[in-house]
């Protein structure tokens, strides 16, 4: 009998996602059945690297003080490590200027104070605001919002079959000088990297600013705000390894100078009477009461732990798993994909469906198998609708997932297939 | 696994009982679960005078648990009257359903019970105590 050589675990490139987890302690506990944690669910919140988690405790153990006030040592170490966050967190993404940078609590503030702040000072009746039928809730609702106290409507840009955006109706829903476009970069549903350079040159033109949506891109792939050339951008800290609680708004100076305060209190003013305020700069004029201070200050060391793996590496990296899992779904009969077939604007999320099994109760065969997986509407039910669908099982790759995870999730859905047949094959 | 999706359960899943839309009814109410989205609609006919069940049916899209126990419940309820529906106990859906579920997926479970409260209140009620995990 001929021996057949192992198929490989392990994916070649700058770095081993297998080797990686010895980064992250949680891949020290196993799972209720007693096997392995292969966790692809990196599209709902990443996990944790040990240089997170200690950066976040070396703070409160050594250098925890209120940022911003006290006049004394402890203070202005807790302000320089504050700071140096924000200054990684600007040079991560290619902005301009690290006093464009607010910290917030994750991209659904930034995009809630860009609607209530921007919003509310610069739309108003029969002004159109521009969203698509891909966002995430938090693209969404915000927007839905201020139309309905302005007066304004919001309109959605169109999907394809695959998953794309309907570029087609892009431009024409540009048509009429719309005030915002607010787009996501990537898919968290589907997993489509949209070209976002291209649809702000057709915004601008129009004479829309554009707000990107980058929680589902900046934990995956290079960001440049410069090369982009959008107006907003928002980003969550947790998705990219960092710590929850903490994200941030890039925003363009001239924009964040003009716009009114979106949370007022202590930080933002320079004085107060009893008559009124005056605010503070930016960014400490968005920046109310005390922040997220060792949160983001964890944001900067997942920062370097990403900038230290190189940034078109997490890219390519996940590439490769992609096309692994993509093509290895494919060839399972009643097994549905959603997205783009081209890895180029794929990134490492895939949406499925089991012909005759539920979503729900696909992910908990999932969990019984050790592969944790999310279900469900991907808080984009306009995504589900488009496809009339309920939900999906969709998994995520990052950095800490090998080859060994895409053999884990296809053994997945054959366990789950044999239980809820009968599908032939 | 196999604990969960026993066999009783999967056929439950595969041919639901009491499944579609009673065309006329009495009593109408619908009800989604907010994790999934997954929705349930449930049609109840009355005799006269209005006090008992006669025929009751539930449709909508959903995963393996929460079709079971809507074609569990939904066989349980002719002949009862609306004050017993009204005070049944939802612990008595989950004993019935006669498998473990986890805390992910107690709504599921109890989609149905909730729907039907929905019908015999006239509007609708709040998730009982026992779809919220305590872990």
């Amino acid at each position: 009998m001929a021996v057949q050589p192992a198929a490989p675990t392990a994916i070649p490139g700058a770095f081993s996602g297998t080797a990686l987890r010895a980064d992250f302690p949680v891949f020290e506990r196993l799972t209720g059945t007693g096997r392995r944690l292969v966790f692809l669910d990196a599209a709902a919140s990443a996990l944790k690297p040990k240089v997170v988690i200690d950066a976040i405790s070396d703070t409160y153990s050594h250098h925890y003080a209120n940022v911003h006030r006290g006049i004394y040592e402890l203070s202005e170490d807790a302000t320089g490590r504050f700071e140096a966050a924000r200054r990684k967190v600007a040079a991560f993404l290619g902005a301009p200027s690290e006093r464009e940078i607010v910290f917030v609590r994750n991209a659904t503030e930034a995009i809630n104070l860009v609607a209530y702040s921007w919003g509310r000072a610069n739309v108003g009746k029969g002004d159109r605001i521009i969203t698509t039928q891909l966002e995430h809730h938090a693209n969404i609702v915000p927007w839905q919002q201020l139309a309905a106290e302005t007066g304004a409507t919001l309109e959605y840009v169109a999907i394809t079959d695959d998953g794309r955006l309907d570029m087609d109706d892009l431009a024409a829903k540009l048509e009429g000088r719309p005030k915002l476009l607010a787009v996501a970069q990537v898919s968290n549903a589907l997993g489509t990297i949209n070209p976002i350079a291209e649809i702000v040159e057709m915004a601008h033109r129009a004479g829309a600013l554009v707000l990107v949506d980058a929680a589902q891109s900046a934990p995956h792939m290079p960001i440049d705000i410069k090369a982009l050339g959008c107006d907003f951008l928002a980003i969550s800290g947790h998705k990219m390894l960092g710590p929850s609680g903490i994200g941030a708004l890039w925003g363009r100076r001239e924009l964040l100078d003009a716009m009114p305060p979106f949370m007022t209190g202590g930080s933002m003013i320079i004085r107060v009477t009893l008559d009124g305020a005056e605010w503070n700069e930016v960014p400490a004029k968005f920046e109310a009461g005390t922040p997220a201070i060792a949160e983001a200050i964890g944001l900067g060391a997942a920062i370097d732990y990403l900038t230290a793996l190189g940034m078109d590496n997490v890219r390519e990296h996940e590439r490769f798993l992609f096309e692994a899992a993509w093509k290895a779904l494919g060839e399972i009969p009643g097994v549905r994909r959603f997205g783009p077939d081209d890895p180029e604007i794929h990134a490492g999320v895939i949406s499925f469906v089991l012909d005759e099994a539920h979503p729900h109760d696909v992910a908990t065969i999932f969990d019984h198998e050790g592969v944790a997986v999310r279900a469900g509407h991907h808080c984009a039910q306009p995504v589900m609708l488009r496809y009339d669908i309920p939900a999906t099982t969709r998994a995520s790759f990052y950095v800490y997932n090998d080859l060994d995870d895409v053999e884990a999730l296809v053994g997945a859905v054959r366990a789950t297939q044999k239980l809820f047949g009968p599908v032939a094959s | 696994m196999d604990n969960l999706y026993r066999d009783f359960i999967l056929e439950h899943y595969r041919s639901p009982h009491n499944k579609g839309v009673l065309d006329p009814h009495d009593l109408h109410f619908a009800d989604s679960n907010p994790t999934c989205g997954d929705e349930m609609s449930m049609t109840l006919r009355l005799d006269e005078p209005k006090a008992h069940i006669t025929d009751v049916a539930f449709d909508g899209r959903g995963c393996a648990i929460s079709q079971a126990s809507a074609s569990i419940l939904t066989d349980e309820l002719r002949g009862k009257s609306l004050d017993e529906v009204r005070a049944m106990d939802p612990k008595q859906v989950l004993d019935d359903l006669g498998v473990p579920i986890g805390p992910a997926r107690l709504k599921c479970a109890l989609l149905s019970y909730k729907v039907l409260q929905g019908a015999v209140s006239g509007g609708e009620v709040s998730w009982p105590a026992e779809a919220e995990a305590v872990v």
